[in-house]
């Protein structure tokens, strides 16, 4: 599904991803650890297309395609969903008509009719309900004026629209509330098959009870540093990022 | 060509032009008239030096040679025939204009409540003379030229009345046509008077006809009485070779509120001067504006919102999308008078540069003479933005596409402060065509605008 | 507004000048008027090279030419120009030997706060004194001079360095610029000059402390400042003249020239005497400063607290000619009883990637009237251009106007340029939380002025901080403190 081949990324003239090696095969569950500042979220940034990063090394295959080659609407429509950890506000954007233009751009990419509008509103409804997202959100612009539990919702339901074969989900935890976190979760594991893939940043261990990962990294410094099972997740709830800093500096 | 001599032409045209500019009107009109031009001999057409003018250069459009029509002239088609400016799914009652005269094959307006008044400029100076005479004249500020050079020249136009206690239904329809085989000035005069506790809503097109250089000077007063609530939305869409200079006059007394809207589309050379006095307590203006330019257009609008009294609100937004190598000027100026305690005045002014050889000057002002305030103004000029535009990206939407989106969303919030939904829902309509480069003319429009 | 609130508002802005003392000095003077032998003679009492009776010569020429400025939004009464003293001197020795100079005038500075003694001198601040049309004293030269830097009188640079001189005077504020500036171009008598060499970072505070003292004259001084390559500079100026029925004329000029990497912070507090509360008196303040980012990513920052003058009438500029160069604005303008003032700044963005900042806070109380009036530009080949723009106005009283007139001038799509202006007055809100905290009315209205003026007078240099605190206190609050 996804082959990251020694990536290097920067900004302006600071390097931040210094060497990303990661496999994503179909059906599987990748969770990303690491301490702020680490790369996570430039990571998801690169892989889903934002141009203010330069990629100065490395490849990226999706689907046997060269990722790094598509500009970023192409990357979506092949499948490549992206959870903003800082989802953006749009004023102005009715959230309907944004997302009725981005399903249809999906379905033409397919080779697809546009849906009917009857069909839309039925489909937006269904997944509406899926990650009980409140639909009085829907007259308003996009995220503009939500709270943050209501923007993290709000990707969620994006994703679902949308039906992505790999997700990437920065932070997806942070700012929903206790019953959010599980309604969102469920609706995520709702959403997956044995064809598709999710990679799941996050700081803590709450998010991966619902959602298990296959796998899990820790990102450090622009690197992935550590792979192991799920087991490593509780692990560092408990002890941190230090001893893995400590491994490092030894080696 | 300097500027004095198209002072001098004035002159010259005024004096040899005057047994036709004083005929048909009534006598107040043609007092104001020599006053007016008297005052316009000294002061001459705004150059460069005044203040107000400094983003637009009025003797670039003065200077060309342009027919003057002094007396009515018929047109050899009916416009009623050729041009039916429709809104879906909203009956208005139209009034045409041609080249600023009131057109003389108007359809009689049916349905209009007792008492409601809408004919020429003319035929109300003389029938209805004290009503004429009462508001004529009264609301325009004569600090520039332009002012000065309607009331001089301008002989017609439209007239409305509406009573006290009428709540008119039906939206009126202004079309402005401009249609000549050479090319034109034309100078028009209109009058709106609403009666205390009475609603009227207007809907001013600016279209031309023919692809002739046209130089239109406009001026509109607009009198709420007390408790009147007014709706007033022009929508500017004319080609390239016209000029408007449009002024619009506010008065408001006491409790009344006035939504002044402003779209626009198309022209050469736009300027809009809108004046909003709020003479009665309570009063509340609303004054929006939104202008698309691109190739050689310009655009200059100046607001001017004099808080006379006390407690009134007045909120003013404009918006514009500057594209090619068109400039854009915007001066809006809150005046809150010593005695106008409790004001609240808030103004703001965006522009979004989307190519490289477009300019903008934006200057707001605010004038604040009492305490009890609150006011504020803002003025942006930037780009779209690009953590918004890479999010629709990444949603699957083309960077075109996801960039139009991103300038229809930028103007909006205009376009939502229409309060009538056919209107709202057709404005919406015209600009996205326009954004998307296609034609914005009104469909409906069978005539010779492109050829 | 409830009555006694009223009255607080009254007793707050009640202040009185202190500064207003005359010095009793021989000062030599020139008759009254200014006609070409004038400006000849003020060049041959300064004994000045022919280069630069040329340069007043011609701008004399050319002020001929010229109107009074109207564009302000000041009530500006008739100056006869005529009627003024264009050159009064105290008197002073030749070689300006500190211990020959009369005491009054030492009295004056120290009373005034600006000992010239260097021993007794603030630590870390050089001061050029300028009392009417001359400088009296300028502490630190020496110490100074150890690392290059030249700071010294007007008068003695054009002796002294007159290539330097000659390169940059003008050369920032031509005396084509405006009114005033041709004015002050023409009969300049003397001001500060500063030449900080490459790669020095000034290592105090350099000062210049202007003193208007005789009856009827005009002062016009002048001050140029340059900051090589990669030099540093905090340049403070400091304002006051002695309470006069009549009103005084001010026309200054400030140069600034930054280069490569230069950074350039120049403070200023303005207390000229404000006029009475009649509003009769005090200075008529007309003052063209503008600076050059000349250099790659040079920066200027202007800081100014105004709270003098009965009639204030000054830009303080930059324009941003380097790649990457930036400037700031930073200002308070407090106006009381008659005072009016039209202030504010201009940013022309010419290089890419410039950033500009302006924050403008105005005070007004009393019948007084007090205008923003500033202009971003950013110029057609200038790309990546960013400005800021916050300009408030705080209404004490109902008898006092506040104005805001911003211009922005945008001829680049790749520049972002913001502007934000509010006016009000003290919230009821903000005052009912300070009572509710057991915080009196009149503490409130000053503890809230102060926080309003806070954001600026936290970028002056700590000792003017105090200074500035100190002034605004005066000028507004009186009985609070
Ligand atoms: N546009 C940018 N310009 C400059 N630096 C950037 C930019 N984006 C990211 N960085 C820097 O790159 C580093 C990595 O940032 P990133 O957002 O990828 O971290 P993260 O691992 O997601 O952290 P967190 O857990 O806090 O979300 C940080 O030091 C950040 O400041
Ligand atoms: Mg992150």
């Amino acid at each position: 599904m996804l082959e990251i081949k020694d990536l290097h990324a920067k900004v302006g003239d600071k390097e931040i991803l210094k060497g990303v090696n990661l496999v994503v095969k179909p059906g599987e569950v990748h969770a990303i650890m690491g301490p702020n500042g680490a790369g996570k979220s430039t990571l998801s940034s690169v892989l889903a297309g934002r141009e203010v990063f330069d990629v100065t090394k490395g490849e990226v295959h999706f689907q046997g395609k060269d990722l790094l080659a598509l500009p970023a609407e192409d990357r979506a429509r092949e499948g490549v969903f992206m959870s903003f950890q800082y989802p953006v506000e749009i004023p102005g954007v009715n959230t309907v008509n944004f997302l009725k233009t981005a399903v249809n751009e999906h379905r033409k990419y397919k080779g697809l009719e546009p849906l009917a509008a009857g069909a839309f509103l039925k489909l937006m409804r269904e997944k509406q309900a899926l990650v009980e997202m409140d639909a009085k959100l829907m007259n308003r612009s996009v995220n503009e004026g939500f709270s943050g539990g209501e923007k993290k919702k709000n990707e969620i339901f994006q994703m679902a629209m949308l039906e992505p074969k790999l997700s990437i989900l920065d932070e997806t935890d942070s700012g929903l509330d206790i019953d959010a976190l599980r309604i969102v979760s469920q609706g995520v594991n709702t959403l997956k098959t044995p064809e598709t893939s999710t990679i799941v940043i996050t700081h803590y261990q709450r998010l991966l009870d619902y959602i298990v990962p296959d796998v899990v990294h820790v990102l450090y410094d622009g690197r992935i540093v550590k792979t192991a099972g799920r087991e490593l997740v509780a692990e560092l709830e408990e002890k941190g990022y230090d001893w893995i800093k400590k491994e490092l500096e030894e080696h | 060509m300097s500027v004095e001599k198209i002072n001098k032409d004035f002159q010259d045209l005024f004096v040899q032009g005057k047994e036709l500019l004083y005929n048909g009107v009534n006598d107040l009109m043609n007092e104001k008239r020599e006053i007016a031009f008297n005052r316009f001999i000294e002061g001459g057409i705004p150059d460069k030096k005044n203040e107000n003018y400094k983003n637009t250069d009025l003797s670039k459009i003065y200077e060309r040679d342009y027919n003057v029509v002094l007396n009515y002239h018929r047109q050899d088609v009916d416009l009623n025939d050729v041009f039916t400016c429709d809104v879906p799914n909203l009956d208005t009652h139209l009034v045409l204009t041609t080249n600023g005269w009131y057109y003389a094959r108007n359809h009689e307006l049916s349905g209009l409540p007792d008492g409601v008044i809408v004919c020429s400029l003319q035929e109300a100076s003389i029938k209805h003379k004290d009503l004429f005479e009462k508001h004529y004249g009264k609301y325009t500020i004569s600090d520039n030229g332009v002012t000065d050079l309607n009331t001089a020249f301008a002989q017609d136009g439209y007239f409305i009345y509406v009573p006290e206690n009428v709540i008119l239904e039906k939206t009126i329809q202004i079309v402005n046509l401009m249609r000549a085989n050479a090319d034109l000035m034309s100078f028009q005069r209109n009058l709106i008077i609403i009666g205390k506790n009475s609603q009227a809503k207007f809907m001013v097109c600016d279209h031309a006809l023919s692809s002739v250089n046209f130089l239109s000077n406009n001026l509109t007063e607009i009198c709420a009485e007390e408790n009147a609530v007014v709706d007033y939305y022009q929508l500017q869409s004319q080609t390239l070779k016209c000029s408007l200079v449009d002024s619009v006059f506010v008065n408001q007394e006491k409790n009344s509120n006035v939504l002044n809207h402003t779209v626009t589309l198309y022209g050469g050379l736009i300027r809009n001067n809108i004046f909003t006095k709020l003479s009665g307590e309570n009063a509340e203006n609303h004054t929006y504006g939104m202008y698309l330019t691109d190739s050689v257009q310009h655009v200059d609008n100046y607001t001017y919102i004099d808080h006379a009294s006390a407690k009134c609100f007045s909120k003013e937004n404009f918006k514009g999308v500057l594209d090619d190598k068109s400039t854009v000027g915007f001066t809006g100026r809150i005046e809150v008078r010593p005695d106008s305690q409790q004001t609240e005045a808030y103004q703001n002014n965006n522009n979004l540069l989307i190519s490289d050889d477009a300019k903008v000057f934006t200057k707001p002002q605010l004038v604040i003479d009492a305490d009890d305030v609150k006011c504020s103004h803002g003025a942006t000029v930037g780009q779209i933005d690009e953590d918004a535009l890479f999010y629709l990206r990444s949603r699957g939407i083309g960077a075109k596409e996801a960039r139009m989106m991103m300038v229809f969303a930028f103007t909006n919030e205009i376009i939502g402060k229409i309060r009538i939904e056919p209107i709202r829902e057709r404005v919406a309509q015209l600009v996205e065509k326009r954004l998307r480069g296609e034609d914005s003319h009104c469909d409906a429009c069978k005539l010779q605008c492109n050829k | 507004m409830a009555k006694d609130e009223d009255e607080i508002i009254e007793n707050v802005t009640d202040g009185e000048y202190k500064y207003g003392f005359v010095t009793d000095v021989t000062t030599e003077t020139i008759g009254k008027g200014l006609n070409e032998d004038v400006v000849r003679l003020i060049s041959k009492i300064k004994k000045e090279p022919e280069w630069m009776l040329e340069f007043r010569l011609k701008a004399f020429r050319h002020w001929l030419t010229l109107e009074v400025p109207t564009w302000a939004y000041l009530d500006l009464p008739k100056i006869d120009f005529q009627d003024v003293i264009y050159y009064a001197a105290p008197k002073v020795n030749e070689d300006k030997s500190w211990d020959d100079v009369d005491p009054e005038i030492k009295d004056t500075f120290n009373k005034l706060g600006i000992p010239l003694e260097e021993q007794m001198a603030l630590s870390g601040i050089a001061v050029d004194a300028v009392m009417d049309s001359i400088s009296v004293k300028t502490t630190f030269k020496d110490t100074l001079a150890e690392k290059g830097i030249i700071f010294c009188s007007f008068s003695e640079a054009v002796l002294n360095h007159p290539d330097l001189v000659q390169k940059y005077l003008g050369s920032v504020v031509s005396y084509r610029d405006n009114f005033y500036a041709a004015l002050n171009s023409a009969v300049f008598s003397d001001g500060s000059f500063c030449y900080i060499p490459k790669g020095v970072r000034c290592p105090m505070e350099l000062s210049t402390y202007f003193r208007i003292n005789a009856a009827e004259s005009g002062q016009f001084e002048r001050t140029l400042l340059i900051a090589d390559d990669d030099a540093y500079v905090s340049y403070l100026e400091g304002c006051t003249a002695p309470q006069r029925d009549e009103n005084q004329l001010h026309a200054a000029i400030v140069e600034i020239i930054a280069k490569d990497n230069a950074e350039v912070k120049y403070s200023t507090v303005q207390n000229w005497y404000p006029g009475n509360k009649k509003g009769e008196g005090g200075i008529y303040n007309f003052v063209t400063k503008r600076g050059l980012c000349e250099g790659f990513n040079s920066r200027i920052t202007w800081t100014q607290v105004e709270t003098g003058s009965a009639i204030t009438w000054k830009y303080p500029s930059t324009i941003l000619k380097g790649d990457n160069s930036s400037s700031e604005f930073y200002s308070v303008a407090v106006t009381n009883n008659y005072q009016q003032a039209d202030t504010g700044s201009k940013m022309i963005h010419i290089g890419n990637n410039t950033k500009s900042t302006i924050v403008s806070k105005g005070i007004s109380a009393g019948h007084s009237s007090n205008a923003y009036r500033g202009l971003v530009k950013v110029a057609k080949k200038c790309k990546g251009a960013r400005n800021f723009s916050q300009c408030d106005s705080l209404l004490l009283g109902d008898k006092c106007g506040a104005h805001t007139f911003p211009g922005l001038d945008v001829q680049n799509p790749t520049a972002i340029v913001e502007h934000e202006a509010t006016t009000s007055k003290i919230g009821e809100d903000q005052l009912f939380y300070c009572n509710q905290r057991g915080i009196s009315t009149e503490d409130a209205i000053g503890l809230i002025v102060n926080g309003y003026a806070k954001e600026v007078i936290n970028k002056m240099p700590m000792e003017f901080a105090v200074e500035a605190q100190k002034l605004l206190q005066i000028s507004l609050e009186g009985s609070v403190g």
